[in-house]
């Protein structure tokens, strides 16, 4: 979240500083001749998107040199931006998922792999979750899912199982810290699983972010914790069945479960990916997947990147009729 | 107003044929996974015969003590095929699997089952004879469809629903929790269904999913994509189970 933080300056700002001569950004005036031929030829293929006119222009301001203190690192993350941009738009012109899943599975062989120290393979998958976060949410994904924790994963050993929980608390704590970019990109966030397993501070934590991004609604992440599918189905029969009691009715239907299911809250994905090569679902999202093409990259998670999402998506795009004609048989 | 109306014209040509020429980028793209799809197709099909005649050492003997119950998954129009379904529980056959269930969402397989039974040899029903007694050099098989799934939990949550409203009236005097998963796992079993978790499930379709296979058993299977039915290789269901013999589970911890 940090990362993007610093690199993603809105293309709104650059566009209003241009025509403004506001802020640190130069004016289209005090361009030279050879800059204000460029952009007036590139203002075209921005015109569907205003927000590529402003990446454009961004990028214009940094080769002109005025922006060399930003250093060649921001000059390349731009240019890699916009080429992904340019990726996405051209994958847009498919159907796209609405909802992607992932299994994040991998960090601790990741970390035997480099030698790391126990613990850091976990830190390195938080990173590339925010990775993939951030190229779901450009692709225009609305909803993701990742499996964080598995009820089964109490079962590891206490120290490992601890400092688990303190790396979640302390990420859950920077959502809230920074409060405003979640706000900003408009992320609803879900805690989903059995969360009277976890730590009271753990739990105050993820229900305060779930309060603090109630309102929001232009892309949601659902984060499962201490959940299991068949602990979700189990306490979905619960619910409806204490909520028929006290109704008085004695007969619990289909849609009376499906309702209870706390995963009720999105569609059902698309698409899920179990990073690092494993073909089992291990009670993930058993009961909502019977439509979902299911994609299994060798990568550890830590290694998951772009090309593997953008070939899950391609994949996606050639199945998309027969999945589609699946569920209308159903 | 005269001005802008030819350049909004303009702006929305220049838009068109750009998402024109992005379209053109998008088909280009799939052509190029498409054949690489093939290259791919070209080389499982050369192993897959390599398999078949013995030519591969490693796939020559396989551990399927290690694979207790098999579920194979067949898409609806594949499952039309019935001599194709059998010649494959055929080759499970002769390969040692003692417990397969066949699974379509539609349960075409299910009407089937008596002419299944009686084509492929020494083959059993699971329900008639029970996990526990099946005999050494016979075959059980069991037929699912999507009924297995999502309304036999519906059935099952009917049960405990009973059990429940029993035990909150006072005269009984139960008062024991009635909502864990071995609950649900009896009642399932109450309901007619099998509860036994497949080790291994193989996807015959055009796309890797498990089509609503009863999400109960999936836990901790594993699942793996074998194409269309149609073209069904021997040598590619050796390196499928052989692979499975190898893999190893830490489940979770």
């Amino acid at each position: 979240m940090c990362r993007r933080e610093n690199n993603d300056l809105s293309g709104n700002d650059v566009v209003q500083s241009f025509i403004t001569g506001s802020g640190s950004f130069p004016t289209f005036a005090s361009l030279n001749s050879q800059l204000r031929i460029l952009v007036l030829s590139l203002l075209p293929s921005t015109i569907s998107d205003p927000k590529n006119l402003g990446t454009v222009l961004h990028f214009i301001y940094l080769s002109s040199g005025e922006g060399m203190g930003g250093g060649i690192r921001q000059l390349l993350e731009q240019v890699h931006r916009l080429s992904r941009r340019s990726l996405f738009r051209v994958l847009s012109m498919g159907p796209l998922p609405t909802h992607l899943a992932f299994i994040m599975d991998g960090n601790r062989r990741y970390a035997k792999k480099r030698g790391l120290e126990d613990g850091s393979g976990h830190k390195a998958g938080f990173s590339a979750l925010m990775s993939m976060l951030q190229y779901c949410y450009e692709l225009g994904i609305k909803y993701v899912t990742v499996y964080a924790f598995s009820i089964d994963n109490f079962r590891r050993k206490p120290e490992e199982v601890q400092s688990l929980m303190d790396l979640m608390l302390e990420k859950i704590k920077s959502l809230l810290d920074k409060e405003s970019i979640v706000h900003e990109y408009g992320i609803r966030v879900y805690f989903i699983g059995n969360l009277g397993l976890l730590n009271d501070q753990v739990r105050a934590a993820a229900e305060e972010v779930m309060k603090a991004t109630a309102k929001n609604s232009r892309v949601v992440l659902l984060v499962c914790v201490a959940y299991n599918s068949t602990d979700e189905i189990v306490q979905a029969v619960k619910r409806s069945c204490v909520e028929k009691a006290d109704r008085d009715v004695e007969r619990i239907q289909l849609v009376d479960i499906e309702e209870n299911m706390q995963m009720s809250v999105a569609p059902e994905p698309d698409i899920l990916i179990r990073s690092s090569g494993e073909t089992r679902l291990s009670n993930f999202l058993l009961w909502q997947t019977g439509n979902s093409q299911l994609f299994s990259p060798d990568a550890l998670w830590p290694e998951i990147g772009l090309r593997h999402l953008v070939w899950a998506i391609l994949n996606f795009q050639r199945s998309h009729s027969y999945l589609e004609k699946k569920k209308k048989q159903l | 107003m005269d001005f802008n109306d030819p350049m909004l014209a303009l702006s929305s040509s220049i838009g068109q044929i750009g998402d024109f020429g992005l379209d053109l980028v998008w088909r280009f793209i799939h052509i190029v996974v498409t054949l690489c799809l093939i290259v791919s197709g070209i080389f499982e099909l050369v192993e897959s015969y390599a398999i078949s005649l013995g030519l591969i050492q490693k796939y020559s003997s396989i551990d399927i003590e290690k694979l207790k119950c098999l579920a194979v998954v067949v898409d609806i129009e594949a499952a039309r095929d019935v001599s194709k379904v059998i010649e494959l529980l055929r080759w499970l056959t002769t390969i040692g699997v003692k417990q397969v269930g066949v699974f379509d969402s539609q349960g075409l397989l299910k009407k089937s089952k008596d002419m299944i039974l009686e084509m492929v040899p020494r083959s059993v029903l699971l329900q008639e004879t029970g996990e526990n007694n099946i005999s050494p050099d016979s075959i059980a098989l069991e037929f699912i469809s999507s009924f297995d799934n999502k309304e036999a939990v519906v059935k099952a949550a009917n049960i405990l629903l009973q059990k429940y409203l029993k035990s909150i009236h006072p005269e009984n005097g139960e008062g024991e929790n009635v909502f864990t998963e071995s609950h649900l796992n009896e009642a399932l079993r109450v309901v007619g269904e099998c509860v036994h978790v497949p080790d291994l499930l193989l996807v015959y379709g055009p796309v890797r999913s498990h089509l609503g296979f009863p999400a109960w058993r999936l836990r901790y299977t594993e699942i793996v994509h074998m194409g269309s039915l149609k073209y069904m290789r021997y040598g590619s269901l050796l390196k499928a189970i052989h692979k499975f013999t190898g893999v190893r589970q830490n489940y979770g911890v």
